[in-house]
């Protein structure tokens, strides 16, 4: 025996660890390596291990999984060892490396686990011609067939099954809670009437029928012998009476129904759990007790217990949620975690109202649906980035890893039972009273509904009847004591599921093509739309008013209301509360991704120095073009080749100052204006002082950033605008002003004068050049100490350039940031060719809708220079005395 | 129902408002009891005044709009076929029915609901929404939570959207295509009880 131990050892271990188990082992008798032998010799050789690494990895330690997950399949031996191997047993040297396998198994075997369920999805994903046909929750199960099978070849038991435990605690909350917080809340609300229906009479037909049937069947003599009463019958038909919204989600996903369709099955399936959950409870009660004791007073309770029991599930969720809507409130100060709450105490209710005996997934989706509003509003933008996406991808990822073991649980030989009758008969009734109780219960709807659900769409939703793994949970959660055919139940079970999962998955998308069903239009944002819906909103609001009836739109509205008074009032910050309107949120959502795709242009093109060249050349020909083509032609052809030059990829160098920091493509002279450019640009923004903190933080992801900063920011730009207001009136002679300003701060004389000289260019076609030419020397010429910068304003200038020849000005506005350009434009409110606009999203102008909208206190320095001059142009909009700062003698142009 | 004890003798011309707008005629019973209650005193004709009674109205941000929708221009009073006919443009559209051609659109066509929404916004009735026109509208739904530029960016915006001819106005043309994907007989329709 031993020798046998020590030789599977070698095969098993890497060498170092080798010599110092061997030691335990010769020196006494051991427990640590007899452990792991005596499994791999259960199962077998070690060539079935190595077939694939995982499964035989996951062979050689069944014992310990399992005893862990589910402790139903425990191969004791392996176990009991273990545990002996942690109890010190005395050892004669120090073990410089050993091996502890058991230390690690059970967390071990669920990451191997959920990393094998998800190099599943990957390889399945990496094909799109199969997943176009065949819906991916197929598939998985599918290769979840597979593995399980070589888990089975090794092992010659299934040894991972999926567990009630795992499914409900560990798999199924948080898909459950990513369908609440991403549900459509209006949508949902407005179909709520239906939706109820179909989940609360829709799954009572749905288990009654099936029950009654089957056991109609049963007394026919259609299964043969069987020990199954009607009770048990009706137990069945509840467990498996309920759509299951993981596979429906799976499924509808990927076929783009229309909304309504989509929110009624969808919704459905997310609410019968209710019902499911009471009738199971009920009937699994009333098998316990026995037909005999079952008389009209259990009843009753059982019908109270289903009120209860989803009534009180959704409560609980709402207050869960209402609770997490409230600490986002005050987590302004740890915004690292502060998206840890929204799944914790999602969790929490689920688990809350799982202790309870309540609904755990109405809680849980009510929580999530009732605070997605508020923590939207009060987290930071990016902690609402995370919710999302790590929602989505615990969901995602729970759901690849309950599909693929749906699929290894059906490998194992224990379970199945085969009863043709029993069998092709659920399958049967389930999809044909499916069909029936859609069809009635949408002819009574239709009677009532604004807008009737049409013929093709009750096919749809019948159809689209999925059972899953929440069937196969609550099978197997049968008490195998009371009822004998338990494993007839979990094998029809999951014969169910894959039918349905699998082959009605597959015949969705021809189904919903041939059927013309109306699928979800891939509409384009458009604000106008979301403006129009709000006026219809209100219009029918008014006319239910007026017409006197108590409408839909009147309840609404009364909620919106009371919702408006109370909830947010309550539950959101009051800064959150600003800027929350709808429509307002989309306008910000648009111009958010005018900005992306601007710059993603910029980055496309090389550069995003086009922003500013384009931004001098559509507006300098636009404006002054008509003005200079007779007077400097050369010029004119100048430019407009540069411009050209710009889309294919910087082949002139572009005569400006460069604004971008990645200086590898450039030529000798552009080199070292850039970096002067960056010194420039270093020099005259904003220093964070908070500079000497550490780099790396836990609680922070913006190390240098502190409010005070800004509040400083604005200080010194007012302050110096103040300055510059002040000496602009008294004329003062702007070289003095302007090295006053250098003294004391760098950071705005640059800004300021171009913006200056930006703006007379702008707005007075007639202006005189050589004054602008001399001020904006003199100015610079005055700042003239650091010499980076006088460097670098001649070559912004474009010495070098022919381009720019120095004693145009208009040109000079070529060196202008973009920034500045931008404010300049939004303070202008000059509107460009909107068609422009539109079909070009990196013209300027799109920037200058950008400018409102910055009101985070978190943007970056860079923006607070932005708004800088947009701030002061807006300022001076106000005043009427115009006050623009350095040059005197242009006064009278800048009219701004 | 039945407290003022009107029956469909009692409202004027009722047979024909029926085949005109395609209400039932518990449909117009009911109306035309709620025209009463809002005919405060009795003439048979609703003033702009008249509306105010209803409550919820006075918080409803295009209410007056509303209201002003149901008198055509120059009038100062409304009577009961004319309310009617208003309110028609908010039935269900009916899949069953067929009309003849001979007969004008009806109230509750797509067509005829949009030109309702249009004619909220364009106040001066030129056929265009202005820019000015649509500010309005923008400022009194969200008037108070964002600030007047962002107010004007965001109409400026919705015109650009909607504006093909580039005249800084939506015209109704322009207005249908820009809401061509929008469900105009879902969104603009609401059950009339009976």
């Amino acid at each position: 025996m031993l020798l046998m131990v020590s030789s599977s050892d070698t095969g098993h271990e890497p060498p170092e660890e080798d010599t110092s188990s061997s030691k335990s082992d010769t020196s006494s008798g051991t427990d640590s390596g007899h452990d792991t032998s005596g499994d791999s010799g259960q199962s077998g050789t070690d060539s079935g291990h190595d077939t694939s690494g995982d499964s035989g990895q996951s062979g050689t330690d069944s014992g310990h999984d399992t005893s862990g997950d589910s402790g139903q399949h425990g191969t004791d031996s392996g176990h009991d060892s273990g545990d002996g191997g942690h109890g010190g047993e005395p050892i004669t040297t120090l073990p410089i490396v050993s091996w502890k396998w058991h230390h690690v198994s059970t967390p071990y075997l669920v990451a191997l686990w959920i990393l094998v369920s998800w190099l599943c999805k990957l390889i399945i994903e990496a094909n799109h011609h199969v997943t176009s046909v065949i819906p991916e929750s197929a598939l998985l199960i599918c290769f979840g067939f597979i593995l399980g099978g070589m888990i089975w070849g090794a092992d010659k038991v299934q040894t991972f099954t999926l567990t009630p435990t795992v499914f409900f605690f560990y798999l199924l909350p948080q898909v459950i809670l990513d369908a609440g917080y991403s549900m459509p809340n209006k949508l949902f609300f407005s179909n709520m009437g239906a939706i109820l229906v179909y989940a609360v009479i829709g799954t009572c037909w749905n288990a009654a029928s099936l029950g009654l049937s089957l056991w109609g069947c049963h007394m026919g003599g259609a299964m043969g012998d069987l020990d199954i009463g009607l009770l048990q019958y009706l137990l069945f038909g509840s467990l498996i009476a309920a759509v299951d919204p993981v596979a429906v989600i799976a499924v509808f996903e990927q076929v783009h129904v229309n909304e309504v369709l989509f929110i009624m099955v969808f919704g459905e399936s997310l609410l019968n759990d209710g019902v499911t959950v009471v009738l199971f409870n009920v009937f699994d009660a009333f098998v316990s007790l026995g037909g005999a004791k079952i008389n009209a007073v259990e009843i009753i309770k059982g019908i109270i217990s289903f009120f209860v029991v989803a009534f009180g599930g959704s409560l609980l969720g709402f207050v869960f949620g209402l609770l997490i809507s409230l600490l986002t409130r005050c987590t302004k100060n740890i915004q690292i975690i502060e998206p840890g709450f929204v799944f914790v105490l999602g969790y929490l209710a689920y688990l809350t109202a799982e202790m309870l005996s309540l609904s755990a997934i109405l809680s849980i989706v009510f929580c999530g649906m009732c605070c997605q509003k508020y923590i939207n509003s009060n987290m930071d933008e990016s902690s609402v980035t995370t919710v999302r996406y790590v929602m989505k991808v615990l969901a995602n990822g729970s759901e690849t890893i309950i599909f693929v073991f749906l699929g290894i649980s059906a490998i194992d030989k224990t379970i199945w039972v085969w009863n043709t009758g029993f069998i092709l008969l659920t399958l049967f009734f389930i999809f044909v009273y499916r069909f029936i109780g859609v069809f009635f219960l949408t002819w009574i709807l239709n009677k009532f509904r604004l807008v009737p659900v049409e013929f093709i769409d009750q096919v749809i939703m019948s159809y689209g009847g999925l059972r899953g793994a929440v069937a196969y949970g609550l099978a197997t959660m049968l008490d195998g004591n009371k009822i004998k055919e338990k494993n007839l139940m979990v094998c029809t079970t999951l014969i169910v599921v894959y039918f349905t999962v699998i082959l009605q998955g597959i015949t969705m998308k021809p189904l919903v093509t041939w059927l013309k069903v109306k699928r979800a239009a891939a509409s384009e944002l458009t604000l106008i739309e979301k403006v129009q819906n709000k006026v219809f909103d209100h219009m029918l609001v008014a006319i239910e008013d007026i017409s006197g009836q108590i409408g839909h739109n009147y309840m609404r509205d009364k909620w919106n209301h009371f919702e408006e008074k109370w909830m947010s009032r309550i539950l959101m910050k009051p800064s959150a509360r600003k800027n929350r309107d709808y429509v307002f949120k989309v306008f910000h959502k648009l111009n958010l991704k005018d900005a992306m795709s601007y710059v993603a242009e910029g980055e496309r093109r090389g550069s995003l120095e086009f922003v500013r060249n384009e931004t001098a050349f559509v507006d300098f020909k636009k404006k002054f073009g008509d003005e200079f083509t007779e007077v400097m032609p050369d010029i004119m052809a100048d430019t407009s080749e540069d411009h050209s030059g710009m889309s294919t990829m910087r082949g002139d160098p572009v005569p400006s100052v460069s604004l971008e920091m990645h200086e590898q493509n450039m030529n000798g002279v552009r080199e070292t204006e850039d970096v002067n450019s960056h010194h420039l640009l270093q020099q005259h923004l904003y220093k964070g002082r908070k500079q000497h903190r550490h780099r790396y933080s836990r609680s922070h992801f913006d190390v240098n950033k502190d409010e005070n900063e800004v509040q400083e920011i604005f200080q010194r730009t007012m302050r110096s605008r103040l300055e510059s207001f002040k000496s602009a009136k008294m004329g003062v002679a702007p070289p003095k002003h302007i090295t006053k300003h250098t003294k004391k701060d760098q950071l705005q004389k640059m800004p300021n004068g171009k913006s200056l000289d930006k703006s007379r260019s702008y707005h007075s076609g007639d202006e005189d050049f050589e004054f602008s030419e001399g001020d904006s020397a003199s100015g610079f010429e005055a700042s003239g100490g650091s010499f980076p910068m006088r460097v670098t304003y001649r070559a912004g200038a474009g010495i070098e350039n022919p381009a720019f020849m120095p004693d145009l000005d208009p040109l000079a506005q070529v060196q202008i940031p973009p920034w500045l350009a931008e404010a300049e434009l939004d303070s202008s409110m000059v509107a460009p060719s909107q068609r422009a606009q539109v079909r070009l999203p990196w013209t300027p102008s799109n920037l200058r809708r950008l400018a409102p909208l910055r009101i985070s206190t978190h943007s970056t320095d860079s923006f607070m220079l932005a708004d800088a001059p947009g701030a002061q142009q807006r300022d001076n909009e106000r005043l009427p005395p115009p006050p623009p700062p350095p040059p005197p003698p242009h006064r009278d142009d800048d009219h701004m | 129902m039945g407290s003022n004890s009107s029956s469909m003798n009692n409202i004027p011309n009722a047979e024909q408002l029926v085949q005109e707008t395609g209400f039932s005629a518990a449909h117009i019973l009911r109306l035309y009891e709620r025209f009463q209650f809002l005919d405060k005193d009795d003439t048979g004709q609703l003033r702009p005044e008249d509306f105010g009674a209803v409550r919820e109205l006075a918080m409803n941000p295009i209410g007056d709009r509303i209201i002003s929708a149901f008198f055509s221009p120059g009038q100062e009073t409304l009577d009961f076929a004319s309310f009617v006919r208003v309110l028609a443009h908010f039935r269900p559209a009916d899949s069953n029915r067929t009309r003849d051609g001979a007969q004008p659109e009806p109230a509750n066509s797509s067509m005829r609901k949009l030109k309702f929404a249009f004619q909220l916004y364009d106040q001066d009735r030129d056929g265009k929404i202005s820019r000015a026109e649509l500010l309005q509208v923008l400022r009194a739904m969200l008037g108070m939570q964002v600030t007047e530029e962002q107010l004007q960016s965001i109409a400026e915006r919705a015109i650009q959207e909607a504006d093909f001819d580039q005249d800084d106005a939506i015209s109704f043309d322009e207005f249908r295509k820009s809401l061509e994907k929008v469900n105009i007989d879902h969104k603009m329709s609401i059950r009339f009880l009976s």
